[in-house]
């Protein structure tokens, strides 16, 4: 809602409240206001001249030579190069010295023709001219043929003044109105209102509105009050320039006297009017009915619409003529042979008007309104105004009486205010006096109804006000928020902590960060192409999640995996001349085996992790070392032995799709109910990464639940060994096929309890084995608890080793 | 033969004067010392000698072998120390070449400051719940007392999976659900951070995912001055004891009175600048009571007891505390962006 300061005064005295001031009021009581543009862009010394001549100028076609009189004494010769200027105008004339937005005008000679000044159009006025008809827009401003010449265009375009830009809050729909932000501005300052009285000497015309129209509610749940006035005899032309210059200062387009008058109205009351050409209602009949099934209406846009019955329309009793509070329709439209008319003032069911407007398309002031719902008192009342402005400025004759139909009737809520509550909840300690008065400057009628109990009589205008908290707000408002006080919360306190999923997930942060990767958040939306990319990972049977109405194709699915995400993270990263890319997310991914979603999705939380490029930059001491998959695996063996499951994983050679076939393992995690994959860690499928335009990239996902379920921080100290050790170290050469996990389970299954550890130092594949072999190192480490082994016993245990794995892999020992 | 002595001492002495290697040194004692050597040499004349003299010889002997080893140990010390310092010499290497670090990497900074945030408020009391970001109509809007066609609904345009299924649109249902778990026992204190979603075309300052962190708190007597209290608390140990808070009065349909909360703006402090819009203040979040019908929903009396909420945003945060210009950069996950975060 755009505010003129000027136009507000009309109603409050706003002396000693400049616009700045008021704005800060305004804003501190809770009516945000975005800014308060001057409608003066810089324009001074402009005055209202009369074209009395108009010639060619003799050295250019496009120019103009007038002698214009702007009542200075003696007559200016201009030169002027807008198309539509011609003698007998009245026209805005910068005269020497005068300022423009930009610019300060000269004496000058144009094509050697001297030329005292410039006729200006409303553009060089600093006017919006897209609220100007065309030709207005095209060339210089035409005013009014009374206008008085000489005097200063600031006061004939009412341009001394400022806009109030309200951005208003659902429930303040009481502000979309003039007098609404009278009644606040008197509420914020105390001063009284001074409010127009419609409705006075209204009648010129013998005859009875009920003569010419009548009115029926069929809808009776969408409408509960329809009023209509006719009126009789209009002349169709412009409205005065006052109301043209509030329309523009509001952000109106001005089109002729009716519209402008029902639209200036609107903008006074809050109330939307619509204005019918009499002579286009058949039978002199208005229903408000729904639409019927298949009915269309070409609305006043010169769009055809299609109507579903659950829309408004107002009709007579053949047709369509608009659609209720959206727009009117063409067939009935008020044009320059009008003579009629027939003017509507109503109430609509809020959610029928919005649920019309949202689904055509079709926002309008008038529904914007609506949509928040009328005040029912200001019906009747806005509806007289508009027919004595009609009468006044469209010479209209108003026939006696209102046609109306009303299906309910408004009484303004009584809401019951306990001072003790006000108190309560506010943590004030506001006087019954202090809140009586509050609830004065409202305009609310407080009667008492006990010790500091009130009941509060909400004028309708105020729909918003419907419980106590409500009316609490308002004192609490006009008291101040600033003057309520700080304090502590009362009571017991309490203990905060994390959850142990919250304490993890700032665990693997911590622990993936220190390992030199970045923590990356992506969008949980992805097309639909991105969600098959892992079907290991997504889900054998997860159906995508589709976005009813998705703003892009590529964020149209919700997730079902975070490896596309950081793949593409990483893409954009290389193309960025980032080549060494360690990236981890953690995040939800959306699962659901449903077509259509009849119950929420599982969301499952993720850690995922990518690396591509080199795990460090080549240092002047050394090369760079390129990432491989044993990086990305290492990670996770930190992070499994952190959160202590360390135990239970295992890693098994898996060939899920989108992975290298040879460079993947499936995470196995040991659990009551058996060995359960939780992820998989691999290089990108050679193809995904040329999809991708990747290097060799190494990546990991895998589901958090059964590590949060697991992860077990508690630390089980054993005493430190008090017997040496015995160290043996085998190779063993194998086919290329057995795994280093399945040697050191065999070796861990079969050397007995005396075997403290095994690990792999080394493999070797080359000259000196066979092509088909490998030769595999291993360092075997032998201890008893409670005494020194003896070479024997060692000797024993080693030897079930080397026989187990001859057995079991026809390992041969390495000489 | 004490006459050969002393002869050997003062010929030995004056050869050592001139050693200037340990390899001579060596040679050197060899010669004059070694089983083979010249005193060796001279003593074996000493089976020839009388008992009486025999001793005094030996001593003598002895005398110039001492004086001859003094003579080594010393020169042989100085050609251990020159070695030793050569060797250090040689070692030297340029300590202003870069070490060998290990590359350390960063928290995102959204997630940064939500821990920042999360553990202020875990400091004073309070518990972190989580919520699903795929919510129901009923506990992301009704629930809130925004029923269907309500047209605060407006405020913000939601992305729909069905008519009754949707990607939340504020950590809001969190409080329902908070509630409804709670079972009616108070005091209930939580923060609840998350993802939400709303539809909004992409720009410098809107971006249609983004994080929020909601507070709740209910109790027998919770009034508004506890929420300031609160609130204030919050301001000053995520920015400083210097700022301060102002409430203006606004509009939430879950809250009743509800508030924007400004504070000192970051930049100038509260002078004036232009992130500001030379107003001092710079807005970071909405808050309110809890509106009765919300308690309603989540199984409370109004009448018994009261709440208060509020919800942060942590782009809004982030934006201001690191004065970064695009809240896109955020989602982009470039490393030149993230590893800016570093620091702890």
């Amino acid at each position: 809602m755009n505010v003129s300061y000027r136009w507000l005064s009309e109603y409050i005295d706003l002396s000693g409240i400049e616009p700045q001031k008021l704005t800060e009021m305004m804003t501190r009581g809770g009516i945000e206001i975005d800014s308060v543009p001057s409608r003066n862009a810089g324009v001074s010394n402009v005055v209202v001249g009369y074209v009395k001549t108009r010639e060619k100028h003799p050295d250019a076609d496009k120019l103009s030579v007038v002698t214009v009189d702007a009542g200075t004494g003696e007559d200016l010769q201009i030169v002027c190069g807008a198309p539509n200027i011609a003698a007998g105008q009245k026209v805005p004339v910068a005269k020497v010295g005068a300022k423009l937005p930009g610019i300060e005008i000269k004496k000058a000679k144009l094509r050697g023709v001297e030329s005292q000044g410039m006729i200006c159009s409303a553009r060089e006025l600093g006017i919006n001219d897209k609220l100007l008809p065309k030709e207005q827009q095209e060339g210089i401003l035409v005013l009014p043929s009374e206008t008085e010449i000489g005097r200063d265009i600031l006061d004939v375009l009412a341009l001394s003044d400022h806009i109030l830009e309200l951005d208003l809050t659902p429930n303040r729909s009481d502000c979309l109105s003039m007098l609404g932000v009278a009644y606040e501005v008197s509420a914020l300052t105390g001063r009284s209102l001074r409010l127009p009285d419609p409705g006075q000497d209204l009648y010129a015309a013998a005859d009875k509105t009920s003569d010419h129209i009548s009115v029926r509610i069929t809808a009776t749940e969408n409408c509960s009050l329809y009023t209509a006035r006719y009126i009789k005899g209009v002349k169709v032309g412009p409205s005065p320039l006052w109301m043209q210059n509030r329309l523009i200062a509001a952000g109106v387009r001005p089109i002729n006297n009716i519209v402008d008058i029902t639209n200036y109205v609107m903008l006074e009351y809050g109330q939307p009017l619509h204005a019918f050409d009499a002579k286009k209602i058949a039978e002199g009949r208005i229903d408000v009915r729904l639409a019927k099934p298949g009915e269309a209406l070409v609305t006043l846009d010169d769009q055809e619409r299609k109507l579903e019955p659950h829309m408004l329309v107002i009709a007579d009793g053949e047709k369509a003529l608009g659609l209720a509070g959206v727009m009117g329709g063409a067939n009935s439209e008020v044009t320059e042979d009008t003579t009629d008319i027939v003017l509507e003032s109503a109430k609509f069911d809020g959610g029928t008007i919005r649920r019309t407007s949202r689904q055509l398309g079709l926002r309008s002031e008038a529904s914007a309104r609506f949509e928040k719902e009328v005040d029912p008192s200001r019906v009747r009342e806005a509806l007289d105004r508009a027919a004595g402005l009609m009468a006044k400025y469209a010479e209209g004759l108003v026939t006696e009486g209102i046609a109306e139909a009303e299906t309910a009737s408004f009484e303004p809520a009584v809401v019951r205010l306990s001072l003790d509550r006000v108190n309560g909840m506010l943590g004030t300690s506001l006087s019954s006096l202090e809140a009586e008065t509050i609830l004065t400057r409202l305009q609310f009628a407080a009667v008492s109804a006990g010790n500091d109990v009130w009941d509060v009589t909400v004028p309708t205008r105020r729909g918003d006000m419907t419980r106590d908290v409500d009316l609490i707000e308002e004192v609490a408002r006009l008291h101040g928020y600033d003057e309520i006080p700080t304090t502590l919360i009362e009571g017991a306190s309490t203990a905060g902590s994390l959850t142990k999923p919250q304490a993890i997930r700032r665990e693997l942060r911590t622990l993936l960060t220190n390992a030199g990767l970045q923590e990356a958040i992506s969008y949980s939306v992805t097309s639909a192409q991105r969600t098959g990319l892992f079907p290991a990972l997504s889900g054998e049977d997860v159906k995508p999640i589709a976005l009813a109405m998705p703003m892009s194709e590529e964020r149209s699915v919700l997730r079902t995996t975070i490896l596309p995400s950081l793949m593409e993270a990483a893409a954009y990263n290389l193309t960025r001349k980032n080549n060494d890319i360690a990236l981890f997310e953690i995040a939800s991914v959306y699962h659901s085996d449903e077509e259509a979603l009849t119950r929420l999705p599982q969301e499952k939380p993720r850690l995922a992790l990518l690396l591509a490029g080199s795990r460090r930059a080549a240092g002047w001491n050394r090369p760079a070392e390129t990432v491989d998959f044993y990086d990305a695996k290492g990670l996770l063996e930190t992070a499994f032995r952190r959160l202590g499951i360390e135990a239970r994983i295992s890693y098994e050679a898996a060939q899920p799709e989108g992975f290298h076939p040879g460079r993947t393992a499936a995470i196995k995690l040991e659990t009551e109910r058996g060995a359960e994959t939780i992820g998989y860690v691999g290089q990108l499928h050679p193809e995904l990464q040329r999809e991708f335009d990747l290097p060799d990239t190494f990546a990991a996902e895998l589901s958090l639940a059964p590590v949060y379920e697991y992860a077990d921080n508690r630390i089980e100290y054993k005493p430190l060994p008090r017997y040496p050790a015995m160290e043996r170290d085998i190779a063993v050469v194998v086919d290329r096929g057995v795994s280093g996990g399945a040697l050191t389970a065999a070796i861990e299954a079969s050397a007995g309890e005396l075997l403290e550890s095994v690990r792999v130092f080394d493999v070797y594949t080359g000259d000196r084995v066979a092509a088909d072999k490998k030769s595999v190192a291993l360092a075997l480490v032998y201890r008893h608890a409670e005494r020194t082994l003896t070479d024997d016993e060692v000797t024993a245990a080693h030897g079930n080793v080397l026989a187990r794995l001859e057995q079991s892999f026809a390992a041969e020992l390495r000489k | 033969m004490k006459e050969r002595l002393e002869a050997l001492r003062a010929e030995a002495l004056e050869q050592l004067k001139g050693v200037a290697d340990a390899g001579r040194l060596n040679d050197l004692r060899v010669h004059y010392l070694g089983k083979k050597g010249q005193l060796t040499e001279i003593l074996r004349g000493m089976g020839a000698l009388s008992a009486e003299e025999r001793p005094i010889i030996g001593q003598a002997a002895n005398d110039v072998r001492a004086d001859i080893e003094i003579v080594i140990a010393e020169k042989q010390e100085a050609f251990d120390r020159a070695a030793t310092a050569g060797r250090l010499a040689a070692e030297t290497i340029d300590v202003t070449l870069p070490g060998k670090a290990p590359s350390v990497g960063a928290v995102h900074p959204l997630n940064k400051v939500a821990q920042e945030i999360e553990d202020i408020f875990i400091g004073m009391g309070y518990t972190i719940a989580e919520g699903p970001e795929v919510e129901t109509d009923y506990f992301n809007f009704e629930a809130l007392n925004l029923p269907k066609n309500h047209p605060a609904r407006d405020m913000q345009d939601s992305f729909y999976i069905t008519d009754e299924i949707l990607l939340r649109t504020h950590t809001s249902p969190v409080q329902i659900r908070t509630m409804k778990a709670m079972n009616g026992k108070t005091p209930v204190k939580v923060i609840c951070p998350g993802k939400v979603y709303r539809r909004d075309d992409d720009d410098a300052t809107h971006s249609f995912m983004f994080h929020q962190i909601e507070g709740l708190v209910i109790g027998p007597n919770i009034r508004m001055s506890d929420l300031k209290g609160t609130l204030l608390q919050f301001v000053r140990e995520m920015y400083g004891s210097q700022m301060e808070i102002r409430l203006r009065p606004s509009f939430f349909p879950f809250t009743e009175p509800s508030a924007e909360v400004d504070v000192t703006c970051v930049q100038c402090g509260g002078s004036g600048c232009r992130m500001c819009k030379h107003t001092g203040w710079i807005e970071i979040l909405g808050c309110g009571m809890v509106h009765p019908k919300v308690l309603e929903h989540g199984g409370y009396d109004p009448n018994e007891v009261t709440g208060f909420a509020f919800g942060i945003g942590v782009e809004r945060i982030a934006l201001l505390k690191y004065e970064i210009d695009d809240i896109r950069h955020f989602y982009a996950n470039d490393t030149k962006f993230l590893s800016q975060f570093a620091k702890q």
